[in-house]
């Protein structure tokens, strides 16, 4: 953790506006990237030789939203998503956080899926998170080769973990309420 | 089996005329183990491409956990790896306890070792144990489930069930162990270490064996890295990488004080701090045989850790410690912590508003998720025959994939 700070500096000065914001009170500190940089920022700190995070542990995505209209005025964020990127560092025995701050839906239509460049080719891993996440909380990727359903059958409809998302009332005959 | 690179196989596909051909393999397959379905194109004998298909098993965990307090969540961690349960359960616990900023009692952390190392040679015996039966010899299965069923009995005496533990909890563990289980638990760990040397004789050794698995499914440590592998199938390909060495300081200190070596192959040596069978001369680093004897050697690693624990646990003093209540209010804050189960690397992570019990969001990074990931590239190219002897090199669990 102490290194942080200066991998911050490094980064800012080679990304400039791509890194928009930190965090290094969290218990896991993080690093906010631009959806743009994102590519580029994965790339430098995988094949970097002083930093070296070749392994990407785990995608996930935070839905930011109160669906109860009482509670969402207490509510003391904005409603967003957040890509929330894990990596490791085998060589360094080092973790980082990156995070990505996303709208909930493109340009505020709903039903319009926000997207986000892939990060399937700088770590493979990527390949099968990424579809996950779109799977399940409805993040396209842009540049993902393949980006299919993975845990939900195809012709399902909604990302169940928006927290608006409706439950279907049945699937091929199947009572699901 | 002679391996679709050896030119003398790949004379004879020549001479037979063969049309391309889908194969639809599970999801109800045996070599699949549980609801795997792959979709194999295949040009004769050789696979030129697999699709996995899965999902089958799909229980919404995630969403679930976004209605429920995180000690309510547990019962559904052991639904994961299902033949893990207990490290299923530390690693939320941990991972709840990293976010409330709690510390486990010594004598509970010396329990926990204990109990998930245990889980962790049960868990290696039935994935042993059914990759010999995937590879065709019935006999390794029976000897592993003799002994397998003998840890799931001190389980069953720890906290009355023997699948779906519930044990280790949020704060510690749901109670300590019942009086002489210390006493059974080294009696059985005597007498498993002869059973360890069958096992070697049996599959370790085995001139069959090492046919069907030496030189097969070879993934290089750039590849396991790329795609995530974890756990015995990236230290398979040869990555000194263990989290119980290697991870954050809030999982390794579970460990300070206890010796072990990474069970990994450096500088063409595994480790020798017991008599370990000798690597064949066929087989390549990497490969589903290299994959196999890390686990092998895992299983004897365990053993002496439990050892070591059981130790430490009966000269320490003090309780165990409470579990938080079941309601207990979350902190604001997000928190993701990585342990080493007997799959590879399970993760989990909790984001919480700080307003209520009841987390915002919980997601768990699954191991066999990542290690499957990689059956696409490892199996272009390979006789179908070797296809169950790579799936099951992998030892995955669909509980785990699907969540």
């Amino acid at each position: 953790m102490a290194d942080h700070p200066p991998l911050i500096e490094q980064l800012k000065q080679k990304f400039g506006d791509g890194i928009t914001g930190w965090n290094l009170e969290a218990i896991d500190p993080w690093i906010e990237v631009a959806p743009d940089a994102l590519v580029e920022v994965c790339r430098y700190l995988k094949e970097e030789p002083s930093l070296q995070f070749n392994l990407l542990n785990c995608i996930t995505a935070v839905d930011y939203y109160e669906p109860d209209p009482k509670k969402a005025k207490k509510a003391d964020f904005e409603p967003h998503l957040e890509l929330v990127y894990h990596l490791w560092s085998i060589p360094h025995k080092r973790s980082l956080v990156l995070k990505v701050m996303l709208p909930r839906w493109k340009d505020d239509q709903v039903g319009q899926l926000p997207e986000v460049p892939s990060v399937s080719g700088v770590w493979r891993t990527a390949l099968w998170h990424e579809r996950e996440v779109y799977d399940l909380s409805g993040v396209y990727f842009v540049g993902h080769p393949d980006l299919r359903r993975i845990l939900l059958p195809e012709d399902w409809e909604g990302h169940p973990l928006r927290k608006d998302y409706q439950f279907p009332l049945e699937y091929h005959g199947i009572r699901c309420q | 089996m002679a391996s679709p690179a050896d030119p003398a196989s790949q004379v004879i596909e020549l001479d037979v005329r063969t049309d391309e051909m889908l194969i639809n393999m599970g999801p109800q397959h045996p070599s699949t183990h549980g609801v795997l379905r792959l979709v194999l194109r295949t040009d004769g004998e050789i696979v030129s491409e697999v699709t996995p298909h899965i999902g089958y098993l799909h229980r919404c965990a995630e969403k679930i956990g976004e209605n429920l307090t995180p000690r309510q969540w547990i019962p559904y961690t052991d639904r994961m790896d299902y033949l893990a349960g207990m490290n299923m359960n530390l690693g939320w616990a941990l991972t709840v306890e990293k976010l409330l900023g709690l510390q486990v009692t010594e004598k509970c952390r010396h329990l926990r070792v204990i109990i998930a190392e245990l889980n962790r040679i049960a868990s290696h015996l039935l994935g042993l144990g059914a990759y010999g039966l995937d590879l065709g010899t019935f006999t390794p299965f029976f000897y592993c489930f003799r002994e397998r069923e003998r840890i799931l009995d001190l389980f069953e005496a720890a906290c009355g069930a023997r699948l779906t533990y519930s044990y280790l909890t949020v704060g510690g563990a749901t109670h300590d162990l019942p009086p002489g289980w210390v006493k059974q638990c080294e009696e059985f760990l005597r007498e498993f270490q002869p059973a360890v040397d069958e096992l070697h004789t049996l599959l370790t050794t085995n001139s069959i064996f090492i046919r069907r698995t030496a030189g097969i499914g070879v993934m290089s440590a750039e590849m396991a890295i790329d795609y995530g592998c974890t756990g015995p199938v990236l230290r398979g390909s040869g990555v000194d990488h263990d989290l119980r060495r290697d991870g954050e300081e809030f999982y390794t200190q579970l460990y300070d004080g206890y010796a072990f070596e990474v069970a990994v192959m450096r500088d063409g040596q595994y480790p020798r701090d017991h008599k370990y069978p000798p690597v064949p001369a066929q087989a390549v680093l990497g490969d589903c045989w290299h994959r196999f004897f890390v686990r092998m050697i895992e299983i004897q690693q365990s053993i002496d850790l439990v050892w070591q624990a059981l130790d430490k646990y009966s000269t320490t003093k003090g309780s165990i410690g409470t579990p938080i209540k079941l309601n207990q209010k979350l902190p604001k804050g997000e928190a993701y912590l990585e342990t080493e189960c007997p799959r590879g690397q399970m993760g989990f992570m909790i984001v919480s508003d700080g307003n209520s019990a009841i987390p915002r969001r919980v997601r768990a990074r699954s191991s066999s998720f990542c290690n499957l990931s990689v059956v696409e590239e490892l199996c272009r190219g390979v006789l179908i025959a070797d296809i169950p002897a790579i799936i099951g090199s992998l030892d995955i669990v669909m509980g785990e994939i699907d969540r």
